[in-house]
């Protein structure tokens, strides 16, 4: 586990511990004040206890919660903040809009009297909230009548109308289609860069932490098995099972240079000077990316095969090899775990994982410090970051 | 139309059953609550009690409020000495005795109706800064007022019919504690008072239906509130 920094006075501490039946949940952490903290975990790992314990929901049974400097929680001093008195905005796993108020009854719900009147008392306003998160057209609607992904939008803005000082979000893209999934991560990507409040986002999918997350948090059996920064956890072998076993992916980014309107592809040149060309992303040239590399859609090479499909060919160095098996996640069966390498390579300063056959890596002779071609089958994920 | 005899009837009527429900409404909502919302010691024990005027003869009722709250009663005594109050034979005093009687409906009715609130939006709209009181006014009260219409309407009725209980405490006194049961039933002891009796018979029934269609449209009315209402 890695050790918190106690001194953080601005982000949130805390040291708790919960029973809940046979399920113990035992969590000692600091969140940064700023950016997109996920917090990760299979179903029944303890996200959602631990969500409802810095909400204010539940109490712990020993310990305490800090947001700020200031304890919310602290069961030996007998301290315990109300949740209304929090000032946390929390997204629910099912919306839970009021039934009985329109969408701008709901969204107006938790907004402070003198913000009601006027716009921008603190933080952003109520038209930013509803153009930012696109539901304009929603505003005379009952909740009813909403579709999941609309419902989710509007409780993500009465959230952060209530003027909160941290935005608690748990599992807002569950039930989703991936079509509205996709969306409502990049109206969430768009809440972080634009909005100064730091956001705790519980999920247990991958792909959702990958696109918007800066720092990582991973529960296992209601304890913390890593926390830190996305990049440095994503890198590290041993979570490779957590993060996302068989679909294990590495983070790329890069900047949109051109569109090939024939053939649909959009040009993106990392931060090497190398170019990738993907499947066409809808953003403007020079926009930021970020790219989701599947681990197992990267085939390695010696020398730039000729008369292939792989239309991405990357050179990069080979900078560790993982020969240990097993936690590779590629199913209960022992011989393919036994059969499956990860090899770590370096673009410029950019990591990227590969998952090859052991035999292959013999075969190839692959040794840490070779050049070697990175041919990338698909790129699963665009995320356009600004 | 009417005779003095049924308007005096209809009128007293009227007052008791109104000021039976209207003194009991507040403190119903607020056990309903309790009974929904809360887990304590002795919660069945609270619950069966409240239900008792419900399976007793209304007689023991007022048999019982005859022993209590009588002048010669220990209740009955005290407040006559503190503040002169005296509940038997009073039309106050068959106030008390219908509200007594309609008291479990009015709870069960609201209950229920507390019961199907989702306390995961009461969880939601205080994590919005709303403290208890505003969570009970703005969601849940809102979210239970069919349930709550249905209640009051129901104990209403029930007030308005209320005979046995009445007549043991409050007795069948012309222009005081006579209501339209109670003149209905002494028309029938009286000889000759047939086309009476069956007047105010009639009136009864229209008195009742009436109760009962306006409480279905309010509690309509509510419902598609509930559902279109604007914040």
């Amino acid at each position: 586990m890695t050790r918190l920094h106690k001194t953080d006075s601005h982000g949130l501490a805390l040291d708790v511990t919960k029973r809940l039946g046979g399920f113990a949940l035992s969590a000692e952490l600091t969140f940064p004040a700023t950016g997109v903290t996920a917090l990760f975990g299979a179903s029944g790992s303890g996200k959602t206890s631990l969500l409802r314990l810095i909400a204010g929901l539940d109490g712990p049974d020993d310990g305490s919660i800090r947001l700020a400097g200031e304890t919310l929680v602290d069961t030996r001093r007998g301290v315990f903040v109300a949740p209304h008195r929090r000032r946390l905005g929390v997204v629910f796993q099912e919306a839970r809009l009021f039934p009985h108020y329109r969408v701008r009854g709901n969204l107006t719900y938790g907004m402070p009297r003198a913000k009601r009147k006027r716009d921008t008392v603190k933080g952003p306003g109520f038209d930013a909230v509803v153009s930012l998160l696109g539901i304009e057209a929603l505003l005379d609607r009952l909740p009813g009548t909403l579709s999941g992904g609309e419902a989710r939008r509007v409780a993500i803005g009465r959230a952060l109308l209530s003027e909160p000082r941290m935005l608690l979000l748990d599992e807002p893209l569950s039930g989703l289609d991936a079509p509205r999934k996709r969306e409502l991560l990049r109206y969430i990507g768009q809440l972080a860069k634009r909005i100064d409040i730091p956001i705790l986002f519980v999920s247990h999918v991958p792909e959702e932490l990958t696109a918007i997350a800066d720092h990582l948090v991973v529960l296992e059996h209601g304890r913390v098995r890593a926390h830190g920064r996305l990049e440095e956890l994503l890198l590290r072998f041993d979570l490779t099972e957590q993060l996302g076993g068989f679909d294990a992916a590495s983070l790329l980014e890069a900047h949109l240079v051109g569109h090939d309107e024939r053939y649909a592809l959009s040009t993106l040149r990392l931060a090497d000077g190398q170019t990738l060309a993907v499947p066409r992303v809808d953003a403007p040239l020079g926009a930021r990316l970020r790219l989701r590399v599947p681990i197992r859609d990267v085939a390695l090479a010696l020398l730039p095969p000729e008369r292939t499909s792989f239309r991405n060919q990357l050179a990069a160095t080979v900078a560790r090899i993982d020969a240990t098996p097993g936690g590779t996640g590629i199913g209960n069966d022992e011989v393919a775990e036994n059969s499956a390498v990860e090899v770590g390579l370096r673009l410029g300063d950019q990591p990227l994982r590969a998952r090859l056959t052991r035999k292959s890596l013999d075969e190839l002779g692959l040794k840490e410090g070779m050049s070697v071609i990175a041919l990338v089958r698909s790129v699963a994920f665009a995320e356009v970051m600004v | 139309m009417l005779s003095e005899i049924e308007r005096e009837a209809i009128a007293i009527s009227l007052k008791v059953a109104g000021s039976a429900v209207g003194w009991t409404l507040i403190p119903g909502i607020a056990l309903a609550w309790l009974l929904a919302r809360r887990e304590f010691r002795g919660k069945a024990l609270l619950d069966g009690l409240l239900h008792l005027p419900l399976v007793l003869p209304p007689v023991v009722v007022g048999y019982l409020l005859l022993i209590s709250l009588g002048r010669q009663g220990w209740l009955g005594q005290w407040l006559d000495r503190l503040f002169g109050i005296g509940l038997p034979f009073t039309w106050q005093g068959a106030a008390l005795a219908g509200g007594i009687m309609a008291f479990p409906l009015l709870v069960r009715a609201v209950r229920l109706s507390l019961e199907a609130v989702d306390p995961k939006l009461e969880a939601a709209a205080s994590t919005l800064g709303a403290n208890r009181w505003r969570v009970l006014a703005t969601i849940t009260l809102p979210l239970a007022l069919p349930g709550v219409i249905t209640g009051t309407l129901l104990a209403f009725a029930r007030a308005l019919s209320e005979f046995g209980a009445t007549m043991t405490f409050a007795a069948n006194i012309p222009g005081e504690t006579r209501t339209l049961p109670l003149a209905l039933y002494s028309l029938i002891q009286t000889p000759g008072q047939e086309d009476a009796a069956a007047r105010l018979c009639a009136l009864s029934i229209a008195i009742a239906m009436l109760a009962l269609l306006a409480s279905e449209w309010l509690a309509r009315r509510a419902r598609r509130r509930i559902s279109e209402r604007d914040g």
